[in-house]
């Protein structure tokens, strides 16, 4: 026998004004295995829980369902009482006769027999669940976080300011990402260097910070709460203990190479820093570019180093570190515009420039100090187009999303041009423009009274005609074709997500949308996890963002890691998948439907005799990765996979409970 | 030898004459032996596919197929982008679509497989071989003295898809052929723009500014002379200078309804500017002479420009 | 099996409908629907279930067999769900699932798929109201 208990919620009157409580609870005292059924005003109160608890004791039940509200209000306040009694907290099921009765229905004798039919079903699925035990997995308490542009840097100063211990992972020979190479950010116009390399001193300096330069993720094993990560060193070619960025190095070195981070203004030598301000502010050789590593010759930086430091035979390295939660900020890249835009010229003006390339010309430790110039002969622009939306919602360029910052960036940038030449005339060619953000719209506001002209549409394409650059489009105002005759023409491009992010975060077992922008849990309530548990997401991998929503979202993300961290050991929702190996014929449907990869065959020994030992494909599951949807259920053939609290047994009783 | 089918298009026989005799010349210099097809009928361009989706079609489709009759194993190739843009989509579409096919078939009477390609002159001149033929074939260079605009028109290159063209913005095969004489291919913006030529007489309002842009552009960048791989494009090119130079002079055409906009069209422009086709120049340069082109049934004077940048010697025919 | 019972349409009876509600969503918004105590008709009876990628196709032939009149699966809106993708093969399972309903001689008009968010009470209550008059314009068979 079952000895199921039945309790009847009241809720005050929210359900007795509609349901006859008394005849559910009669009713459900004639059902196959239940022992007792009472009803009471409240049973979610301290004297409700108690009268239940003693019921359990005075009346042996083993099994309970409670018909009250939704489960979702009130299954884990039952859950929890009943870890004070004798019976397995999971031997729990709640009928929801409030807001699926008493809330909808009008009519008492409708409500209370849809009332009583929804004990029946609770009482038939009671009688087979199962006892279950939450198990627990102890946490490895230190974090990761994958990138260190200016998210990176938040999520990870934060969670070490919680006293976590945390690994910062770059693969740049420096931390800083887009922002350090930002002039001012709108809309307040303060300088981007000036409140983003502090933090990245503080970095350097936090005790409980590590930093990883030149690293790149190779593999991850493990899940939520113990991530062994194989980190690869690459091969820095400088001693970077002993190094002390005196820069006699980087004056000597005879290689001159096109600088990635001005954007291909100015070149940098082989042994270089990404940027003077860099951080670690020690240089690293440039493998493919080094005269000594590509031909063997020179060799002039290990003269000239007062140290020592110089080592050419230095190797990538690889070696494992565990961690228990993960950020990743993998950041953001510029889509290349010259590769899409033939019409623009694909990159054969070199005064069409995208808008990062200007942030450099304008940036006072920028190539040109500062000085907006054309990149082909110098001169001063004196007419300047800014073209949005260069690749972005732009479906059949392959992008169909909107930047977000580049609305204000464009803002920014024709506030600039016009404060810094006098005279300068800027003309904006807009699909729409966009200023969702706190004193954004009175940021463009102003640039429009400054003498920005703003023109509403594309620019169909660009061409020289007497050293100038005649931008064609449509003013969809006036329904006419026009013609700008432009010095400069800044392309404000899409933004992307970074260039191998969506690999990096497969191995994380976090997954990227179709744009490749990896994916959050939910889009509204769960925005800094990932379906992968222990894998929180911070910046523009996410989606493209502006810099304060970067940094808020990081901070967002440290929280959750937090969290994650500050525990000991973490529970696991024993509602999963189990699989009946007797039943199992290892034909793998269930293992590609998962989406958590928590399922996969393993080889199991099914006899061994003297003469034969047979061995068959079996699924197993991986507990820390299920999240227990149960869609391979549904694929499995011969019914061996099933779900813990949702077995198919339970589900086909519950039906057949409503026509019994 | 290389063998084409070939397309000559009604232009050939009227208004390009002095292309058609480069064309007879140049190609029997550098041993590609176009091989007329039987019986070709006009492709329709400009006014048949606007009436009859099927007309549009099956017009084109008619010679191509007694082409592929005749001779299975040869490419199409014709000198007109107007024709080839027709030959070349009704390939497209009979290949891709049976319907289309089925129709055509029907239509015709006869069957069509669409199994060879559809080429234009550009891609005939643009094979390696055929390129060392024409070196081979050169007896005077324009001494980097004759500085060229090549215009591809619109429908040599587009549409895409169908052209299969890898560059719709910057095409360089016909600079490339131009450098092989010795001219100076300018980098121009009007390269693929439509000049009109189609829709003169039933837009003209729209069509006729076109000419006189392309014009403007080519002459601002620097070129002496516009090349061109198409009668009807050349045709146009030429007949419009009159008129858009007449415009300019009495007002300026581009000054535009905006008056912000730091723009724009084109300051009074002084003098023509000689339109050549691509076989024409390679004719001047593989030692013809302008009595033999016919260079005096251009609607534009070639004059002295290319005289000038020549020099002439005793094998070739004295230019002007 | 009590035949009584399961007649009820025929004997002027009203008709029972089977939910299969995924956890996340359409069970919030039925929540939903009664916090804001919407009315709509008696007749369906929810299954709770975590994800509608977990509902085997078998639940719906058994309650068919059992005598229900109509049966209804409704999960987060493609792209939205819980799990990432598990309501994409509820999609491709119920697109299936017609075909075989008719097969058995059920009629397809008895089966219904819909996507309900947490906050689309009123779309709740409006595909329960509307498969609710469906299912009785049908009878019993």
């Amino acid at each position: 026998m079952s000895r199921i208990g039945v309790f009847v919620c009241h809720c005050g009157t929210n359900l007795a004004s509609v349901v006859d409580v008394e005849k559910v609870a009669a009713a459900a005292r004639e059902l196959p295995g239940v022992s007792y059924a009472a009803e009471y005003k409240y049973m979610c109160s301290e004297p409700g829980q108690q009268m239940i608890l003693d019921a359990i004791a005075e009346h042996g039940l083993k099994r309970i369902v409670i018909a009250s509200c939704s489960p979702r209000m009130h299954e884990t306040t039952f859950r929890k009482m009943l870890k004070k009694s004798g019976v397995n907290e999971y031997l729990l099921e709640i009928a929801n006769i409030r807001e699926q009765v008493s809330w909808v229905h009008t009519d008492s004798g409708v409500a209370t027999e849809k009332a009583v039919d929804l004990v029946r079903m609770a009482v038939a699925k009671v009688a087979k669940d199962e006892p279950l035990k939450a198990s627990s997995i102890p946490i490895t308490k230190r974090a990761l976080v994958v990138g260190g542009g200016i998210a990176g840097i938040q999520a990870a100063l934060d969670i070490a300011d919680a006293g976590h211990e945390v690994w910062l992972l770059e693969r740049e020979p420096s931390i800083g990402g887009r922002m350090v190479m930002l002039d001012k950010t709108f809309p307040t116009l303060d300088c981007s260097a000036c409140i983003s390399t502090p933090k990245m001193v503080d970095m350097s300096a936090h005790p409980n910070i590590k930093l990883l330069t030149s690293c790149e993720v190779a593999a991850v094993r493990g899940y939520i709460g113990n991530f062994t990560v194989t980190i690869r060193q690459k091969a820095k070619y400088v001693n970077q203990d002993i190094c002390t960025g005196c820069g006699n190095c980087e004056e000597k070195c005879p290689v001159k190479v096109k600088s990635d981070f001005n954007k291909g203004l100015s070149d940098r030598p082989a042994i270089y820093r990404l940027f003077p301000q860099a951080v670690p502010a020690k240089p690293v050789i440039d493998r493919a570019h080094c005269l000594k590593l590509t031909k063997d010759r020179c060799g002039l930086c290990e003269k000239v180093c007062p140290l020592g430091c110089i080592d050419y035979a230095d190797e990538d390295r690889e070696y494992d570190e565990t961690f228990g939660a993960v950020v990743l900020a993998t950041g953001y890249g510029l889509c290349d515009w010259t590769a899409m835009y033939d019409e623009y010229g694909a990159g054969r003006f070199a005064d069409v420039i995208d808008g990062l390339a200007f942030e450099r010309l304008v940036n006072a430790s920028g190539p040109t100090e500062g000085h907006i110039v054309r990149p082909s002969d110098g001169a001063e622009p004196k007419t300047v187009v800014l073209v949005k939306c260069v690749g972005s919602r732009d479906p059949k360029k392959g992008k169909p999303w909107c930047s977000r910052a580049c609305c204000m960036y464009a803002a920014k940038h024709a506030h600039q041009i016009l404060e810094k030449i006098p005279g300068a005339r800027v003309f904006v060619f807009y699909i729409d423009v966009r200023t969702p953000g706190k004193n954004y719209e009175e940021f463009y506001d102003q640039t429009r009274k400054d003498g920005a002209v703003y023109v509403r549409g594309r620019v169909s394409r660009i061409y020289k005609e007497g050293g100038r650059l005649i931008c064609q489009g449509e003013d969809s105002l006036l329904g006419k074709q026009v013609r700008v005759a432009a010095d400069l023409v800044v392309l404000e491009t899409a933004m992307e997500p970074a260039a191998g992010a969506r690999e990096t975060a497969a191995l994380f077992g976090a997954s990227a949308d179709a744009n490749g922008w990896l994916q959050e849990a939910h889009p509204k309530l769960r925005p800094v996890e990932t379906q992968a548990g222990g894998v929180f997401l911070a910046g523009t991998c996410q989606g493209p963002k502006d810099i304060p929503d970067t940094v808020a979202q990081a901070s967002g993300a440290a929280a959750k890691a937090i969290g994650l961290l500050n525990k000991d050991e973490m529970e696991t929702s024993p509602m999963i998948v189990a699989v009946d190996e007797a039943k199992c014929s290892g034909c793998g449907a269930c293992v590609d439907i998962c989406p958590f990869g928590a399922l996969s065959l393993e080889i199991l020994t099914a006899r061994e005799g003297r003469w034969e030992r047979a061995e068959r494909f079996v699924c197993k599951v991986n507990a820390g990765l299920c999240q227990g949807c149960g869609a391979c259920t549904v694929a499995c053939r011969t019914g061996a996979i099933d779900l813990r609290g949702f077995r198919n047994v339970q589900i086909l009783e519950e039906i057949d409970a409503l026509w019994t | 030898m290389i063998r084409y089918a070939y397309f000559p298009g009604c232009a050939s026989e009227s208004t390009a004459l002095s292309t058609t005799l480069a064309n007879e010349f140049v190609f029997g210099r550098i041993g590609v032996d176009l091989i007329e097809i039987k019986d070709w009928n006009c492709c329709g361009a400009t006014s048949a596919h606007v009436l009859s989706e099927a007309l549009g079609l099956a017009l084109p489709a008619r010679a191509l197929a007694r082409a592929e009759a005749d001779w299975p194993e040869l490419d199409v190739v014709t000198g007109c982008a107007s024709c080839y843009a027709r030959l070349k989509l009704t390939n497209h579409r009979v290949r891709q679509d049976g319907g289309t096919r089925y129709m055509v078939e029907k239509i015709l009477g006869r069957p069509y497989a669409a199994k060879r390609e559809v080429l234009n002159f550009l891609d005939v001149l643009s094979r390696d071989d055929v390129k060392a033929n024409i070196e081979e074939a050169l007896m005077r260079t324009f001494r980097g003295k004759l500085r060229v605009a090549c215009y591809y028109g619109c429908l040599n290159i587009r549409p895409c898809e169908v052209t299969g063209a890898k560059d719709r913005e910057n095409p360089v095969a016909m600079d490339e052929i131009a450098r092989l004489a010795g001219a100076v291919p300018v980098d121009w913006g009007y390269k693929t723009e439509c000049c009109g030529a189609a829709h003169q007489n039933d837009a003209a309002l729209e069509a006729r500014p076109l000419a006189g842009r392309i014009l403007h552009n080519a002459k601002e960048c620097g070129a002496d002379v516009l090349l061109t791989a198409c009668p009807m494009c050349q045709m146009n090119l030429e007949m419009r200078q009159a008129e858009y130079i007449r415009k300019n002079r009495d007002k300026a055409v581009g000054r535009q309804t905006f008056p912000l906009l730091d723009v724009v069209l084109p300051p009074p422009a002084g003098k023509t500017i000689p339109v050549l086709s691509i076989t024409e120049l390679l004719a001047i340069a593989m030692g013809a002479g302008g009595e033999r082109l016919r260079m005096d049934a251009h609607h534009v004077p070639v004059g002295r420009v290319i005289a000038d940048a020549l020099r002439d010697d005793a094998e070739t025919e004295v230019f002007l | 099996m009590d035949v009584a019972n399961r007649t009820n349409t025929a004997a002027g009876g009203e008709p029972k409908i089977l939910a299969f509600c995924c956890n996340w969503c359409t069970y919030t918004g039925a929540d939903l629907a009664g916090l804001n105590r919407m009315k709509y008709p008696a007749n369906v009876r929810v299954v709770r279930v975590p994800c509608s990628g977990r509902v085997n196709p078998q639940f719906i032939l058994r309650a068919f067999a059992r005598g229900a009149d109509g049966v209804v699966v409704c999960g987060c809106h493609p792209g939205d769900c819980h799990y990432a993708t598990g309501n994409f093969f509820t999609r491709r399972r119920f697109m299936l699932m017609r075909g075989l309903l008719e097969f058995n001689g059920i009629d397809p008009r008895r089966f219904h798929a819909r996507w309900i968010s947490g906050s689309e009470a009123a779309k709740f209550r409006d595909f329960v109201s509307e498969v609710c008059a469906i299912v009785k314009g049908l009878g019993h068979e």
